[in-house]
């Protein structure tokens, strides 16, 4: 298989006169990294990888072995939609090793491939599909307001949506992309816009999200217009969210479907759900890794608080969808804190594994909150034994320095590499005094 | 490769060495009747004739090969040093000629490359349906002239699709023969390159590959017309 699969690759190379073959991978952080080969190296490259410095990305090596090799993965070639149709490029995304062969640490792709391999070896295939959010705005200049494109609302339709024609071009080129997407709209706020992409194994997703981010870009960009991913850049109105549909399957079936259950919901499912609840606030860190998610994170906004489920309450972090025609392969949860600036490999691999802890070690779900829980006072969140996810960067960084779970799921050297990072972050931002402290303060006080 | 005629019957045991060390399909033929008798259904897919032992015979046999609405090629001749005057006027009934005694290996380099010019044995094999071809040589795809790019498993899926349209396959049949039984992925795969298959075909040729409802996948139209 592998050796056909790279003959292929190497022939569409040579057919479609491909000129440059661009090696995809991530940081720690969640950053596309590319570097490119030209065709007369790819053969040599997928035989035995291409070595190159990591020390230069973020979160890779420390500097005494500095060295990794990054070794293409041949199902995922694919000749980029844009470009010169003439002498087009392609990307392969890549698994970084050390020159010892064995997987590199520092390698959020490695990870992912981790968990899914102990999933496997529990008898469980791991599929989900995200709905992802972002917001188009005018070219942004330092220190201003970021502008909108429109003020439409929700759904709206005008013939002079330049957003919707810009929707309409990502959406054909992530469908050339190996990338279907299953519905797409105007969201809430002014200029954001919702793609809700059809379900994949999360490694295929993961890849699909640094795809897709950079397609949006991309097109956007070719049309003089910003799209960002940021998780609240505008106050007062919804920030940008990445929900997260799972579902495990064994062989065919979903194992989250129980016939005999009244919510046809299978102990396989509640286990895990129970997984991520209890494990909610370790793991908000990587779902939600900038100072900025925490400003989503905010009663008011359909973003979750507090950590709880239920089937048709969207003010809980897991939501149980009733799938359509009561379609078993369909069933699944929906995870709704994380947003789309964090690093997809990560944040499956932390989602994936403390789901499996559930299942592991048979915890019991708790009954689900039906109530608006933005209404409840905490007391009463209490007495149902509701709690917050962390408020902020700082406080999600002390839940997770504590995690077994976490440090395990990540590896020791991208969990330390990680909090150093993040706490770094942290300390820049408390120190910086902002205009609504100057606006609140100055005259006041 | 297409079965080939060979004259006389038998031929030279060098040249039957010959033939057999370089992988062609062949059968000896003795005369124009014995020729027209052993035909295949979809003809003979070339000739090598000597004409050492029959010069007549082995002319007359060229003929009859060549005189008719779809001559057979390509037609390669054994002569002799002193035969090299008979193919003056003859240029129509062969495609290349070799000296007897010949050298096996020029004999092997002039048949592969009739054969290559031709078409024959190693022409790109092509699958096309409505619009759709794929190019089985280059592994290449493309729609109404417009190249489609594939992955790995993308193009051997439509592949195997298209190789059999009008088939209705299950998902389990598709995941044996397109991924084989080591995947473990499990039937959904198949699901999901389905759909990014359809996406990359585009709207107006999604409709190639249709769902039977419990069933699985056909690509194309129903042989029974539905």
């Amino acid at each position: 298989m592998l050796d056909s699969q790279r003959d292929y690759v190497l022939r569409t190379v040579e057919e479609r006169c491909v000129r440059l073959i661009r090696l995809w991978f991530t940081d720690v952080l969640g950053t596309l990294k590319s570097f490119a080969i030209s065709p007369a190296e790819l053969e040599n490259a997928l035989e035995d990888g291409m070595t190159f410095d990591g020390s230069s990305i973020d979160g890779f090596s420390r500097v005494q072995e500095s060295d990794v090799l990054a070794i293409p993965d041949p199902n995922t070639f694919e000749v980029l939609p844009w470009g010169d149709p003439k002498s087009p490029e392609a990307r392969v995304f890549c698994d970084i090793h050390g020159l010892d062969g064995t997987p590199f640490q520092g390698d959020p792709r490695q990870v992912l491939r981790r968990q899914l391999q102990a999933a496997h070896e529990a008898g469980f295939t791991f599929y989900v599909a995200p709905d992802i959010e972002f917001f188009y705005f005018a070219p942004p200049e330092r220190g201003t307001t970021p502008v909108p494109l429109d003020e439409a609302g929700f759904f709206d339709l005008t013939t002079t949506d330049v957003a919707g024609s810009l929707r309409k071009q990502t959406i054909r080129t992530l469908e050339t992309m190996s990338i279907p997407v299953e519905y797409s709209f105007h969201e809430d706020a002014p200029s954001q816009h919702e793609i809700d992409l059809r379900h994949d194994n999360a490694l295929t997703m993961a890849d699909n999200i640094m795809t897709f981010r950079l397609v949006v870009k991309e097109v956007a960009a070719a049309n003089g217009v910003h799209a960002t991913f940021m998780p609240k850049p505008l106050e007062g109105v919804q920030g940008s969210g990445m929900h997260v549909h799972m579902s495990l399957f064994r062989g065919d079936e979903n194992a989250f479907y129980d016939a005999d259950d009244p919510h046809n919901l299978s102990p396989v499912a509640k286990s895990f759900m129970a997984g991520l609840l209890r494990h909610a606030a370790e793991i908000t860190a990587i779902t939600n890794q900038t100072i900025n998610s925490y400003k989503r994170l905010v009663p008011g906004f359909e973003a979750p608080v507090h950590i709880s489920w239920a089937r048709n309450n969207r003010s809980g972090l897991i939501r149980v969808p009733i799938p359509k025609r009561g379609n078993p392969s369909a069933t699944r949860i929906e995870y709704r804190s994380p947003d789309p600036a964090c690093n997809p490999y990560l944040a499956f691999a932390v989602l994936l594994a403390a789901g499996m802890k559930g299942i592991a070690e048979g915890y019991v779900l708790e009954p689900e909150a039906e109530s608006n829980l933005f209404e409840l006072t905490d007391a009463q969140l209490g007495a149902l034994g509701i709690g917050q996810l962390p408020q902020s960067l700082s406080d999600s960084l002390k839940v997770m320095e504590r995690s077994e779970l976490v440090r395990e799921a990540l590896g020791e050297h991208i969990f330390e590499w990680f909090l150093r990072n993040k706490r770094n972050e942290w300390r820049g931002y408390k120190t910086h005094v902002s205009a609504y402290e100057i606006d609140r303060y100055l005259r006041a006080l | 490769m297409e079965l080939a005629a060979v004259f006389p019957d038998p031929p030279p045991p060098d040249l039957a060495r010959t033939l057999d060390l370089g992988g062609f399909r062949w059968k000896a033929v003795g005369s124009t009747e014995a020729a027209a008798a052993n035909e295949p259904a979809a003809g003979w897919g070339g000739a090598v004739v000597s004409c050492d032992q029959d010069p007549e015979g082995a002319w007359a046999l060229c003929r009859s090969l060549r005189k008719r609405d779809t001559p057979v090629t390509p037609l390669l001749v054994l002569v002799s040093g002193s035969q090299l005057a008979d193919l003056e006027l003859r240029n129509d009934l062969f495609d290349d000629f070799c000296l007897t005694p010949f050298h096996p290996v020029e004999v092997e380099a002039r048949l592969k490359h009739l054969f290559w010019r031709g078409g024959g044995g190693v022409r790109p094999e092509l699958v096309e349906y409505s619009g759709l071809a794929l190019n089985l040589e280059t592994y290449q795809a493309s729609i109404e002239g417009r190249p489609l790019d594939l992955t790995y498993m993308e193009y051997e899926l439509l592949k195997f699709l298209a190789q059999n349209p009008g088939k209705v396959f299950t998902r389990e049949i598709l995941l044996s023969r397109v991924w084989g039984y080591e995947y473990y992925g499990g039937a959904r795969t198949v699901d999901v390159h389905i759909r990014r298959l359809r996406a990359k075909l585009g709207e107006e040729q999604a409709n190639l590959i249709q769902t039977v409802r419990s069933v699985g996948y056909r690509f194309g139209q129903s042989r029974w017309g539905t």
